[in-house]
């Protein structure tokens, strides 16, 4: 078994904890971000995932999102998304996920979406 | 507390394996790989075929040990599987004589009849490739969609408007607008237009996989294959057919075909599957073998003594329903439905068959039918029988029902087409099918009763009025396929016309269709398409055609408005009113001390119906306080019904004082004065008759 192509450099901007993803989400590379990121969540913790290098998603690389969403929002977290590819994007409304996230088009945006959060 | 069954304990190969649980079957997640367990009763072995997704050979084949076998089920567990990569198959071992009822073949990599995600076709009409060892690959899913808090409607059965769809047909059309035509999601798309419309339900033709190029048929035309287009042809129980949703690729239909599920209930929308347990895209004796045949053919199919396959279904073979084993699939297969999907009702496609015994005899208690009526996980279900099948078994209004079956009303189809063409003698059934057919449904009450005038088999209203004669020639079958008796008139010329009074008749009488529908007791369902006059050319049996014959053409809301708005204000006027929506049958009586029974019966003269076979006229006023047994008062309604070519003076039954009567509807009206939205009928300005135009209904609503 060869080591999925996944990178997830994490860094700390004031309150937010930026986590950008590149490579393939898949079966093989998800549990590896989830190794990643649950460790980072904590209550009140606003993270934000930079998918804008994700290069394909599969089915189990939404569950990890979900996974996410539900363990910060367990603990009064934010959780927001900004870069999302179209196609990622466009599979991700079609089968529901998008339906529990806020997603935006850059980086900043997002982080000020996150500092606004109470 | 760490479970200590998590690890292996034998090995194949580099597959790490342990013994299974013979329960449930299929393949299910347990903690470190995946469980896998198949019956077959008479296989005198089993092989686990696991391939790399899109694989063009086997990634490994690994024996059921005999003491993984468990009575007649083979259970196994390997670990370490990536899960979203994998696919897999059985070979089965056992003789092959078909005279004893055997077709075992190891050859063959055989489909799970439990798969509950299907590879192989993951994009509608990809041509096959002849050479694929596996062509249905039964995949891996996780059963852990988020629903939040959706739950399935329960809507009261009475109060449901049913929309006969087609997935692909509803969007494939090039006018629809939608991002992924043809899919799950592009209903979602659609959603404000079923809104609008007013249905609040829709009944999706087969989504189960299905194999579309199961038609040796071309088209003598074209020269083109003809596809199995509606999927009345069932490939995988348990799996939506990948070929419907967008990210079929993905290998993500599950996810897809629920978010759609979830977004209907959200826009109180209820959602019926049509289901195919009759018989199998298997075939029969020169079928193709891909998953039952070679599992276990003698379980799971209705066999002659000499071992060929009964064909009650009039697709080759017949699905062994009453068979303890066939049964329990049947019934894991709905509740997987109903409970993993929110699925709210299903409409069994040739039912009858589901109540035959394994040589083929009716059962006067089946044990199938029994079981889904009582069933926990069901119970809150929507049970639609199509009460006959290709057999000769008839059971409409007979259907064994414990209280808890509906049934598509085949006579109250018939008898509204011949009521609407003016045969003679159709006067007193009509009456008694606008009750909800108390002579069929004495005891169920009238939501037994599906009422329709039209649905995917045979003509659609627009052709109903158009074609005396099917023309199915495009079916490459030279018209001998589809039905013969339609109960259609052309209204005196076959086919399109430019004649603005022709056009005018038949646009006139398909409205009479709609209106009547609506005012019926019972649960009214229309086929998507009537709404906007859609035309099939007179083909009554395009179970084979992926084009415009069956595409629903977006511009047509536009370009029929007029008709569109007449449905939307029929759907709308039965809403308002409870009055047409009873629970139980009219007791011709007057129990709520109105002055009025709950159902009165008139002609042209009041209170005195012309019950002569003669007639064709006919009128009934509905007494709103009445409404659900008094519980939900209501306006009075009158509808008359004048199918003679001539016109007649209706006199009114007088209304209570201070009401009066206001018209909703006149079919013999052009349009926008042809029908009025509930609430703002236009009062009359003539309270003692109403001079009813040639061919034509009235509906007055006293308030």
């Amino acid at each position: 078994m060869t080591t999925p192509e996944i990178r997830v450099p994490i860094q700390q901007i004031g309150e937010i904890t930026v986590a950008a993803i590149s490579g393939e989400l898949n079966g093989r590379s998800a549990p590896l971000v989830q190794d990643k990121l649950l460790p980072l969540v904590a209550p009140g913790c606003k993270i934000l995932l930079d998918m804008r290098d994700v290069s394909y998603m599969s089915s189990a690389g939404l569950r990890i999102l979900l996974l996410l969403y539900r363990q910060i929002a367990g603990q009064q977290g934010h959780v927001v998304l900004s870069g999302l590819p179209d196609a990622i994007r466009d599979t991700m409304a079609i089968t529901g996920f998008l339906d529990f996230f806020e997603d935006y088009d850059t980086r900043p945006a997002a982080m000020a979406a996150l500092q606004a959060r109470a | 507390m760490q479970r200590i069954d998590i690890y292996p304990t034998h090995r194949h190969d580099n597959f790490l394996l342990r013994t299974g649980r013979p329960y449930p079957f299929g393949a299910t997640f347990v903690p470190g790989g995946v469980n896998f367990a198949i019956f077959s009763r008479h296989a005198t072995g089993c092989t686990l075929v696991l391939f790399e997704k899109n694989g063009a050979a086997p990634l490994g084949e690994i024996p059921f040990p005999n003491e993984f076998r468990i009575g007649n089920v083979f259970a196994m567990v390997v670990f370490d599987l990536d899960y979203e990569n994998v696919e897999y198959g059985y070979r089965l071992h056992g003789p092959y004589r078909p005279g004893d009822g055997h077709r075992f073949d190891s050859d063959l990599i055989l489909l799970d009849p439990y798969a509950r995600l299907v590879g192989g076709r993951d994009q509608w009409g990809q041509t096959p490739n002849p050479h694929n060892p596996f062509p249905h690959r039964g995949r891996l899913v996780y059963d852990d969609f988020d629903w939040v808090s959706d739950h399935p409607l329960e809507l009261p059965q009475e109060d449901l408007v049913i929309y006969e769809m087609h997935v692909r047909g509803f969007t494939r059309h090039p006018s629809s607008g939608v991002k992924h035509p043809g899919t799950f999601a592009a209903i979602r798309e659609k959603i404000p237009y079923l809104k609008a419309l007013g249905v609040n339900c829709v009944e999706l033709m087969p989504i189960h996989e299905f194999d579309e190029f199961d038609n040796d048929f071309v088209n003598p035309f074209t020269g083109q294959p003809l596809l199995n287009y509606w999927g009345y042809s069932p490939v995988g129980f348990f799996a939506p057919k990948a070929g419907y949703a967008a990210t079929g690729a993905l290998g993500m239909q599950t996810d897809e075909f629920k978010a759609l599920v979830k977004e209907l209930h959200r826009h109180g929308i209820e959602i019926i599957l049509d289901v195919v347990y009759n018989h199998t895209g298997e075939g029969g004796e020169d079928g193709h073998t891909f998953s039952w045949r070679g599992i276990d053919n003698k379980t799971y199919y209705m066999l002659r003594p000499d071992g060929s396959y009964q064909n009650f279904s009039g697709c080759g073979n017949t699905l062994n329903c009453n068979n303890p084993v066939v049964r329990n699939m049947v019934l894991d297969c709905l509740r997987y439905w109903a409970a993993e999907y929110h699925i709210d009702g299903f409409r069994f496609d040739l039912a009858s068959i589901m109540g035959r015994d394994a040589q083929g005899r009716p059962l006067a208690n089946p044990p199938l039918l029994e079981a889904l009526a009582y069933d926990p996980i069901l119970g809150k279900c929507k049970l639609i029988a199509e009460a006959w099948d290709a057999g000769g078994l008839y059971q409409v209004g007979s259907f064994p029902a414990y209280d808890r079956w509906a049934e598509w009303n085949g006579k109250y189809r018939d008898t509204l087409r011949r009521f609407l063409k003016g045969d003679l003698g159709q006067v007193q059934e009509m009456a008694l099918q606008i009750q909800g057919a108390p002579n069929l449904y004495a005891e169920r009450g009238p939501t037994a009763s599906i009422n329709f005038v039209t649905c995917h088999d045979g003509f659609t209203l627009a052709d109903l009025f158009s074609y005396n004669e099917k023309h199915n020639l495009a079916n490459g079958e030279e018209n001998r396929d589809g039905a013969n008796d339609n109960y259609s008139w052309n209204c005196g010329h076959e086919g399109p016309t430019d004649d603005p009074e022709l056009s005018a008749l038949r646009r006139r009488l398909m409205k009479n269709a709609v209106a009547i529908l609506m005012v019926s007791q019972g649960v009214p369902m229309i086929h998507m398409g009537d709404e906007v006059a859609h035309t099939k050319l007179g083909n009554n049996n395009t179970y084979c055609q992926d084009n415009e014959l069956n595409w629903f053409d977006w511009r047509r809301p536009e370009s029929e408005a007029d008709m569109l708005n007449f449905f939307k204000q029929c759907i709308a006027f039965r809403a308002a009113h409870p009055v047409l929506r009873n629970r139980f049958h009219f007791q011709n009586l007057d129990y709520v001390d109105s002055g009025y029974p709950d159902i009165s019966w008139h002609g042209v003269e009041t209170w005195n119906p012309d019950w002569s076979a003669h007639s064709r006229t006919l009128a009934f006023m509905l007494c709103g306080r009445h409404a659900r047994a008094g519980a939900e008062p209501d306006d009075y309604i009158y509808v008359a019904m004048n199918m003679h070519w001539e016109s007649h003076a209706f006199e009114l039954p007088r209304l209570p004082a201070q009401l009066r009567w206001r018209v909703f509807a006149n079919t013999s009206m052009p349009p926008p004065v042809d029908v009025y939205a509930p609430g703002k009928e236009v009062l009359l300005r003539d309270q003692r008759a109403f001079l009813i135009g040639p061919r034509s209904v009235v509906i007055l609503v006293g308030r």
